[in-house]
C-alpha cells in the first residue's frame, strides 16, 4: 500500500460513516448496547494509542522522556489548562529531559 | 459551505412564529460555536506537524483535514503510521475507521435538526464532528441548535485546514522528531481527546484496560495491531455492561 492509498481509503471510510446517519434509518443503530460499545470503542482506542505512543519503540516497549511528559500533560488537563498549552508543555518537558540527559 | 445558510429563520421545529433575525438563544449559540471553534482550530497545528513527521507529505496531510475531517481518526491514522510505517497501513485504516464510528451516532442525532435538502445534508455530514454536535446539543431551542452546529462546524472546517497546512509546513522544516519532544506531544494530544470522556467508572475502566492490553501486546504483535486488539476491551465491557454503577440507558 502506498501512503496515498492509505490516506484515501481511510478518508473515504470516515466520510461514509458521517454520511451514514443522514442516509440510514436510525433504527439500525438505536440498540443501547450498540450505542454503548461505540462510545467505549472511542475510549479504548484513544487510550491504547496513548499507551503505544508513550511506551512503544518499534516492536518493543521503552521507558524514556515521553513518560514524564505525558504525566505532566495529565496533571495539566486535570487543572483544566487548554489543550494547545498542554500539548506544547508536554513537548517541552520531553525535549528538555532529552537535552539534559 | 456557502449553501449552509446558518440560522434559517423558518423555525418550524420549535413551533414558534417565524421571525427574522436572531433570538438571544441563537446569539448565545453563535458565541459558543465561535469559542469552541477557535480553541479547536489551534491544535490543527499539532496535527499538521505530527502528520508530516509520521511520513506523510504536505498534500496527504492536507487531504486528511479536507476530506477525512475528524480529529480522532486523523490522529489515529498518523499515530499508527508513525509507529508501524506503511506496512501497518491496514491497521492504520482500521483504527481511523473504528474511531470514526461515533460520527454515525452524531449524524443520526443531527439528521432531524438539519432537515431535508441534498446539499445541505452533504455539508452537514462533512461538518458532523465531536465539537459541532456538542455545541448543538447544548442549546435550548431548535433554531439555536442549528446555529451552534453550523457556526462551530464551519469555523472549525476553515480553521482546522488552515492550521493543518501551517503545521505541515513547520513539520516539514523540522528534521528530528524526538529532539523537539513531538512524539510526547502526540501522546499528550490523544490524552486531551480522551480526558473529557473519563467521567464515568465504566469509561475509566475501559481506558485503563485498553492501555494495559496495548502496552502488553506491543512487544508481541506487529505495530498497529495492539491498538486494534485493545478495542476488544470496549466490546467486552460494553457488551456485558461491566463496571456500570447503575443501569445506564
Amino acid at each position: 500500500m502506498t501512503s496515498w492509498n492509505i490516506v484515501i481509503a481511510a478518508s473515504v471510510i470516515c466520510v461514509a460513516l458521517k454520511a451514514a446517519g443522514y442516509l440510514v434509518p436510525a433504527r439500525a443503530f438505536e440498540h443501547p448496547v450498540v450505542a454503548r460499545i461505540a462510545n467505549l470503542l472511542t475510549v479504548a482506542l484513544l487510550s491504547a494509542l496513548i499507551a503505544v505512543q508513550t511506551l512503544g519503540a518499534g516492536q518493543g516497549v521503552q521507558l524514556d522522556a515521553r513518560v514524564p511528559a505525558v504525566l505532566v500533560a495529565a496533571g495539566l488537563y486535570a487543572l483544566k489548562v487548554p489543550f494547545v498549552v498542554v500539548v506544547i508543555a508536554a513537548a517541552a518537558v520531553a525535549a528538555l529531559i532529552r537535552l539534559l540527559t | 459551505m456557502a449553501d449552509a445558510a446558518p440560522g434559517d429563520p423558518a423555525d418550524e421545529q420549535s413551533g414558534r412564529p417565524v421571525r427574522p433575525g436572531r433570538t438571544a438563544a441563537d446569539t448565545a449559540a453563535l458565541r459558543a460555536g465561535l469559542a469552541v471553534g477557535l480553541a479547536t482550530t489551534a491544535y490543527g497545528v499539532s496535527f499538521g506537524a505530527l502528520a508530516t513527521l509520521s511520513g506523510l507529505d504536505i498534500w496527504q496531510t492536507c487531504f486528511l483535514s479536507l476530506v477525512m475531517f475528524t480529529g480522532g481518526s486523523q490522529f489515529a491514522l498518523i499515530g499508527v503510521l508513525a509507529s508501524g510505517g506503511l506496512s501497518a497501513g491496514g491497521a492504520a485504516i482500521t483504527s481511523a475507521a473504528l474511531l470514526g464510528t461515533r460520527n454515525v451516532f452524531y449524524s443520526i442525532r443531527m439528521a432531524p435538526l438539519i432537515g431535508p435538502g441534498f446539499w445541505r445534508r452533504v455539508a452537514a455530514a462533512q461538518l458532523t464532528i465531536d465539537e459541532s454536535v456538542a455545541v448543538a446539543t447544548a442549546q435550548p431551542t431548535a433554531s439555536a441548535q442549528r446555529w451552534g452546529f453550523w457556526v462551530t462546524g464551519v469555523v472549525i472546517y476553515l480553521g482546522w485546514n488552515l492550521t493543518t497546512l501551517l503545521g505541515a509546513l513547520i513539520g516539514d522544516l523540522i528534521g528530528d522528531v524526538s529532539a523537539y519532544g513531538l512524539d510526547a506531544a502526540a501522546a499528550a494530544a490523544f490524552l486531551g481527546l480522551l480526558w473529557p470522556r473519563l467521567k464515568q467508572r465504566q469509561t475509566q475502566a475501559v481506558a485503563v484496560g485498553a492501555a494495559f492490553v496495548a502496552a502488553l501486546l506491543t512487544p508481541v504483535l506487529t505495530p498497529g495491531l495492539p491498538v486494534l486488539v485493545a478495542a476488544l476491551v470496549a466490546i467486552v465491557v460494553g457488551g456485558l455492561n461491566l463496571f456500570a454503577k447503575r443501569a445506564e440507558s
